[in-house]
């Protein structure tokens, strides 16, 4: 018809990064989840700009900084909320979240559980090292009771949150785990995410090597999810009630109704509706 | 005892031996040494009787501060700058109540722009919260006023925030004297609570009050507020008759006799400005300082009493009142109303800025002879700014500001185009 072909630009990883080097200590698992979250990006052929990468405060909330896409890098703990205005005003943009235990499940817990409900379309991608890398060590909600620290003598004390589970219970339409020692794993896991529609959580258990050395052994640790994802939510809570939090690969996958903006969208112009309200 | 420690070290051990029944936090720098070290101490037996307890949030942390100390529990935390701001609700709330919590702020910048150093930004967030602010200079007073500030909070049923320049203090070692058990105890007594829950006389906190008797309740804290000009320089003399030590008050002057330019600041900055006062004083430049140790309540009969002679003032502050200027020196122009002395308000410190000899000694030395403008800002770079707002004229989508003007100085690369 004369018109010249489209032709659909390829993009590798490398498209993502951009020049800022990351301050992530050697040896840190969020090297590899942010090298999973480029190849998901790239294998999608996602334009960067069509990308927005938003984050709270961490080691984890860093990865805004070293991507081409949109960035943004808000306070402690308010990602989520950021995200959901942000995919509200551009429905158009592919929105991930990338936050940490911290600053996802305590801080930002209130959240974590109203975006899972609220069901927006975009991807909560935590990156859990069951500790506060950033302040130098302290323990989060998924840290085990018993771990010691200066700020919780002899452990918390208090049994760990389980994300997953209340992701389930909470609404999010895609539940999945992976292992930042694993990048292949946990790309083919994002691209899912991001291609499931409403909120898809992926917690990434990405060793935090200086103040949860033993981390490293997670490695020998996880396993694969021997069954495949279930869509019926009973039966994923009754699995995930009984995993050992070690389980990588996808859980969930939902069909529950997405939060489509209600206000704001006009029913034809201005003129149509003072025709219509004409008496 | 003589002992060479850290500033957040230094607090922990002094609260300690304030006895505290609580204390309740969430870490952020640059405070998060002094609840860790706390912790220690509760666990190796040092602080018996404590419960301490890490929370999900200074929203958290706060709110626990308030149900502990309702219960009739000494109570203590520690923050700074975002932590601050995200638990300010429950900040209102316990002076409201008039719980006497005391809470160390670590004092470090509020963004975004988002940055860990210091300055006081913090504090004046909460200047008009309700709670008694206590400036120190160094970590010898950072000690002695924490003891201070539980008896000064329980004696008025006030909450007490002590506040102290982040990493400057809270991550420097100096020399310490750490006052002993027997002096903390014979100066502070056990926390007798004003109201508390009590089974026995069960009593509801936190009524509703509408306008019939709101203005009364607010005014109740501003009086004991004023009350509690009094009673600091006399706590800082009780304080003294047992431990030795001057410590603490509502300001401090810092050179003998009455001087045409007074300097006046809050916090540790005035152990670099006496470097520079100190041998302008000795080549003949007549030039003082005093600090404001009590920002709140605002101690303005001193102030104008330290300045009436003052030919002109100086104010040197870590805070901007963006769209005013000078907070600090607002302060100070209140105190010396109804005078003609000039006051100059200088922002320098923000963000960590280093607040260097050289810079304060050009100041000073313009600031003598009245050629500062009304509000200075210190090391200001104009160009950069300039550069700036000129984008943002010619440019509809501009961009970020504060990356644009981090790639104009070259923190930052330019992006690479896709
Ligand atoms: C309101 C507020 N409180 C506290 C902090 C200090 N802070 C920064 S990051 C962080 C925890 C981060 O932990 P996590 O999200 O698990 O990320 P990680 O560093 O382990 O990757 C805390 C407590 C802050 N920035 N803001
Ligand atoms: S402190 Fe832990 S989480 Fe942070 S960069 Fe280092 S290894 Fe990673």
């Amino acid at each position: 018809m004369g018109q010249a072909e489209v032709i659909t630009p390829m993009y590798s990883s490398k498209d993502y990064k951009s020049t800022v080097k990351p301050i992530w200590c050697p040896g840190c698992g969020h090297f590899g989840v942010e090298s999973s979250l480029f190849r998901a990006l790239a294998h999608l052929n996602l334009p960067p700009e069509q990308v927005g990468i938003v984050s709270g405060i961490g080691c984890s909330s860093r990865i805004p900084a070293y991507t081409q896409c949109y960035g943004f890098h808000g306070v402690h703990g308010r990602a989520l909320a950021a995200a959901t205005g942000l995919k509200l005003a551009r429905p158009e943009l592919t929105v991930v979240v990338t936050s940490g235990d911290g600053d996802a499940f305590s801080i930002g817990g209130n959240h974590f559980i109203h975006a899972c409900r609220r069901n927006v379309d975009m991807t909560l991608l935590v990156m859990d090292n069951e500790v506060y890398g950033m302040t130098k060590g302290q323990p989060s909600p998924t840290t085990p009771g018993d771990w010691d620290s200066k700020i919780a003598p002899g452990g918390t004390g208090v049994n760990p949150f389980a994300p997953m589970a209340v992701a389930l219970a909470a609404g999010a339409n895609f539940i999945a785990r992976g292992f930042a020692g694993d990048p292949n794993g946990v790309a083919k896991i994002l691209v899912e995410a991001i291609q499931h529609p409403g909120l898809s959580f992926v917690q990434v258990l990405s060793p935090c090597i200086t103040y949860r050395p033993e981390e490293k052994f997670w490695k020998k640790t996880v396993h694969p999810n021997p069954v495949a994802p279930t869509r019926d939510p009973a039966e994923a809570g009754h699995r995930l009630l009984s995993d050992d939090g070690f389980t990588t690969g996808v859980f969930f996958i939902g069909d529950r109704p997405i939060y489509t903006a209600a206000v704001g969208v006009g029913e034809g112009s201005l003129d149509e509706i003072e025709e219509h309200l004409a008496i | 005892m003589l002992r060479q420690i850290d500033g957040s070290f230094a607090v922990a051990e002094a609260v300690a031996l304030c006895r505290p029944e609580v204390v309740s936090c969430y870490p952020i720098t640059p405070q998060t040494h002094i609840v860790e070290h706390l912790g220690e101490l509760v666990k190796d037996g040092h602080l018996k009787g404590c419960e301490f307890i890490n929370t999900e949030s200074e929203f958290g942390a706060m709110s626990l501060c308030i149900g502990s100390s309702s219960a009739g529990a000494r109570t203590y935390t520690a923050t700074a700058s975002q932590g601050l701001l995200f638990m300010m609700e429950a900040v209102y709330n316990a002076s409201g109540m008039g719980l006497p919590i005391v809470m160390t702020l670590g004092n470090r910048a509020i963004g975004a722009p988002i940055n860990i150093w210091n300055d006081q930004t913090d504090a004046m967030s909460a200047r008009d919260a309700g709670w008694i602010q206590l400036f120190v200079e160094s970590n010898q007073e950072a000690v002695d006023v924490h003891i201070q500030a539980f008896k000064l909070a329980e004696a008025l049923s006030l909450p007490v925030m002590v506040c102290m320049d982040g990493f400057i203090l809270t991550h420097s070692y100096t020399r310490i004297d750490m006052p002993t058990q027997e002096q903390v105890d014979s100066f502070l007594p056990p926390f007798v609570a004003r109201q508390k829950l009590d089974p026995a006389d069960p009593v509801s906190m936190g009524a509703m009050v509408g306008p019939e008797a709101f203005t009364e309740v607010r005014y109740l804290a501003h009086y004991k507020q004023l009350e509690a000009l009094e009673l600091i320089p006399k706590l800082a003399a009780e304080y003294d008759a047992i431990v030795g030590r001057d410590s603490g008050g509502l300001l401090k002057s810092h050179y003998e006799g009455d001087a045409e330019t007074v300097v006046v600041t809050m916090g540790s900055v005035i152990g670099t400005m006496k470097e520079v006062l100190t041998p302008m004083r000795a080549e003949g430049t007549s030039i003082g300082a005093i600090t404001v140790r009590s920002f709140r309540p605002f101690p303005k009969d001193e102030v104008y009493e330290a300045l009436k002679n003052a030919k002109r003032v100086i104010v040197f502050e870590k805070a901007l009142a963006v769209g005013l200027g000078g907070i600090l020196s607002s302060n100070i122009r209140w105190a010396l109303r109804g005078t003609a002395t000039p006051v100059y308000s200088v922002i320098g410190g923000l963000g960590g800025r280093p607040i260097t000899r050289p810079s304060l000694r050009t100041l000073f030395e313009k600031g003598v002879k009245d050629q500062l403008e009304e509000t200075h800002f210190l090391d200001l770079n104009l160009d950069v700014v300039k550069r700036q707002i000129d984008r943002e004229r010619e440019q509809t989508g501009s961009g970020p500001a504060a990356e644009n003007i981090l790639r104009d100085i070259g923190a930052l690369r330019a992006a690479k185009t896709a």
